[in-house]
């Protein structure tokens, strides 16, 4: 291992002397590319990216091929197995692991043994780690929590919530006026384990969130019942705005562009259409879930996405150098920036973009999140649980008292998704 | 070898087999296709049915374990339900079609642009019908909302509402299905007999029993096909469930197809083997009715020689 990397090293310093031209020139063949950024503004960034790793390599021939980004989501079981890429996004955690375990993941440990990766990707290490192996690298991150009207917040008196007692009393007098607390659309159903994430991190904890993840703690819990107990109290005060079942997460942004809703529950990516929908960063503000049961230690949801090399994948060699390239401070800080991705950047020692939801973002989950950093529901739990859980979540939202019914009903598909 | 052969020259295999031999030549491209897209398949669904498989790693034979959750299985039944209300339901197209095409077999100037406008809900995708439709359910700015509210009701969500989706989703589907039942019939009411109408008329039939006994039986060749159309329509909505409600809220407007779907192929789904058990309930339940379309076309056919 050491005296290849030496070799290497020897061979890349040399035609770096010799061609005066960058140290990984040599790069050949083709490289493969599947991206599943199919919405503009990421397509954009990640095109610009790959075309700044192609003036580094201009031997290399990169094929490029962007997939919507549902799509992607089914296509890449057929691609994995059949026509592998060089390289394809995914997400981190329990949703790679379905292709880990199939061996459809190339093992990059050796990657992130490397000092550049290992002393500045260390904070996302757990997420792409399966059975002590690491099979991708991060290439962006983005915060959730609350987004809230500041001017509604200032017409009301209130200010930002700091515990569960004055969330609620916040939420009493923004439905006195006429308005709904929170906008959501639960059509997708994933809007809905925003919800179920946060009550539950918040009233039972990171742990205890994860140990659920795992299958270890049964629906009908008394504690996962506290959580719904919390959650119930928001619904039942009016909180949400009505038939949000009805609506996707798009659909449900004009109540509160329109002021009909004073805030929103949602990942940094709702920034960008809220801007785009004429909110100023006046109007706009951003405030951390609140505190609900002041022993656990808080935690936050911040979903991760990724590259994989695929097991099948023809220029390995070339996959890892793009791999390298994605995660250097350099990338990081460009594709991350409010002009592209607008995200958080995976690499500690880029910068981040002066952006006041992003640098809430980074402080909160830097300094602020001692509990830990889960990915998401869907990502956390199992698919099928996953699955049946949010449309659960749905249902209890729209009509709670079927809760006891909703709660069984999961403890039989948790019997058996774990068995 | 000194033997004169008197007999005519040997003919070659293919020449003494003829007869026998072309019509197999000619049904071979049919069959193969039907062996490789249709049998073959549906044997696969089967087998697959009996095991526990992810689609990537090794399948695990269960044995019938799959049907034994299905039938444990609420969304199942939900689903199951629905594909009957669905069948029901869609067959109102037929007596509207034909009302329709009785209504529009006339000739008065123009009749020919009022007929595409009917039949132009046919002519669009399903997608889009399901789009206009589900604009049309808007809670809030929905058309029927303004309509509903404008008579001083309480506005609904159709689409929202476990109780009332799958009949918004039928209705939306009633719509093009109408259409193509109205081109059936009025294809038909082109063969009717005018002489028949005339002796009918000659005996005094008019109004309803000059349908009931004189048109519809004329037109049984098209409600026939209308009928089988309909049936199949039926059993294959998919595509306005999956754009309208996506199969929400929480399930309540699956039916076996969007299931299968959603259990085998979907984000969360890769479950392959119970999605193959629902496929082949699906079939099964498709079966009765092929079985019963294909024993009237074999009874029609002996009828006819």
């Amino acid at each position: 291992m050491k005296t290849t990397f030496k070799a290497s090293f020897a061979a890349l310093a040399a035609a770096a002397t010799m061609a005066g031209s960058n140290a990984s020139a040599e790069l050949t063949g083709d490289l493969k590319i599947f991206l599943d950024t199919s919405n503009p503004a990421p397509r954009a960034t990640m095109e610009a990216m790959i075309g700044r790793f192609q003036a580094e390599h201009p031997d290399l021939n990169i094929e490029t091929t962007v997939i919507d980004r549902e799509a992607y989501k089914t296509q890449i079981r057929n691609f994995l197995t059949a026509d592998a890429p060089d390289v394809a996004t995914w997400y981190a955690a329990n949703r790679m692991r379905p292709y880990v375990e199939a061996g459809l993941f190339e093992d990059v440990s050796d990657l992130w043994m490397e000092p550049a990766i290992a002393d500045n990707l260390g904070s996302t290490k757990g997420a792409m780690t399966i059975d002590g192996k690491q099979w991708g690298v991060p290439y962006t991150y983005y915060q959730w929590g609350v987004y809230y009207r500041k001017d509604i917040f200032g017409e009301l008196g209130l200010s930002e919530p700091a515990t569960w007692e004055d969330e609620l009393a916040n939420c009493e007098k923004i439905v006195a006026s006429g308005r709904a607390c929170y906008t959501i659309g639960s059509k997708f159903l994933w809007t809905a384990g925003g919800w179920f994430d946060y009550i539950n991190l918040r009233t039972n904890g990171y742990d205890f969130h994860m140990d659920m993840a795992a299958g270890n703690v049964a629906w009908t819990d008394d504690r996962v019942k506290a959580t719904f107990a919390n959650w119930r109290q928001l619904i039942d005060m009016g909180g949400f705005v009505a038939n949000h079942q009805t609506y996707s997460w798009q659909e449900a942004l004009p109540f509160m562009v329109n002021g009909e809703a004073a805030a929103y529950l949602m990942g940094n990516f709702a920034v960008a259409p809220l801007r785009e929908a004429g909110l100023s960063d006046d109007q706009l503000d951003f405030y951390q879930f609140p505190v609900i049961n002041p022993d656990v230690p808080l935690a936050e949801d911040a979903p991760t996405d990724t590259f994989h090399i695929p097991a099948n994948a023809a220029n390995k060699e070339a996959a890892r150098e793009f791999l390298r390239f994605v995660v250097s401070s350099n990338e990081q800080t460009e594709i991350n920036n409010g002009s592209n991705l607008g995200q958080l950047p995976i690499n500690a020692s880029a910068s981040i973009d002066d952006d006041k939801f992003l640098d809430q973002g980074f402080a909160m989950l830097s300094s602020n999140s001692p509990g830990g950093v889960a990915q998401f529901f869907d990502r956390d739990f199992p698919a099928e649980m996953a699955a049946e859980a949010m449309q659960g979540f749905q249902e209890f939202m729209v009509f709670p008292d079927n809760l006891d019914d909703i709660l069984n009903r999961l403890e039989k598909v948790r019997a058996r998704v774990y068995q | 070898m000194a033997v004169t052969d008197t007999s005519p020259p040997a003919r070659s295999w293919y020449k003494r087999n003829e007869i026998a031999v072309t019509p197999w030549l000619f049904l071979a491209p049919a069959i193969l296709f039907f062996l490789v897209y249709v049998l073959v398949p549906i044997y696969q669904s089967f087998s697959i049915s009996l095991y526990n498989w992810d689609g990537l790693g090794e399948a695990r034979y269960v044995g019938l374990e799959n049907y034994v959750e299905l039938f444990d299985d609420s969304a199942f039944e939900v689903s199951l339900w629905n594909n009957l209300k669905w069948l029901l339901l869609y067959l109102l197209a037929i007596p509207a079609g034909l009302f329709i095409a009785l209504f529009l077999n006339q000739t008065v100037a123009g009749i020919r642009m009022y007929k595409s406008l009917f039949f132009f809900p046919f002519v669009i995708s399903q997608v889009v019908v399901g789009l206009v439709f589900s604009w049309f359910y808007l809670p809030n700015e929905g058309l029927l909302n303004n309509i509903v509210t404008f008579f001083g009701f309480d506005p609904i969500n159709v689409l929202g509402d476990p109780a009332l989706a799958t009949y918004g989703i039928i209705i939306a589907g009633l719509w093009p299905q109408t259409a193509y039942c109205m081109i059936l019939y009025l294809t038909g009411l082109n063969a009717v007999d005018p002489e028949q109408v005339e002796a009918a008329r000659l005996d005094g039939a008019k109004g309803w029993k000059m349908l009931w006994y004189v048109i519809i039986p004329q037109l049984k060749p098209a409600t026939f096909i209308a009928f089988v159309v309909t049936i199949i329509g039926a059993l294959r909505s998919f595509d306005l469930i999956s754009i309208m409600t996506n199969g929400g809220p929480f399930g309540q407007t699956r039916v076996l197809s969007f299931y299968m779907f959603e259990k085998a192929l979907s984000e969360y789904g890769f479950r392959m083997g119970y999605g193959a058990a629902i496929a082949v309930v699906l079939f099964l339940i498709m079966l009765c009715f092929i079985a019963y379309f294909l024993f009237s076309m074999w009874r029609e056919e002996k009828e006819g020689r």
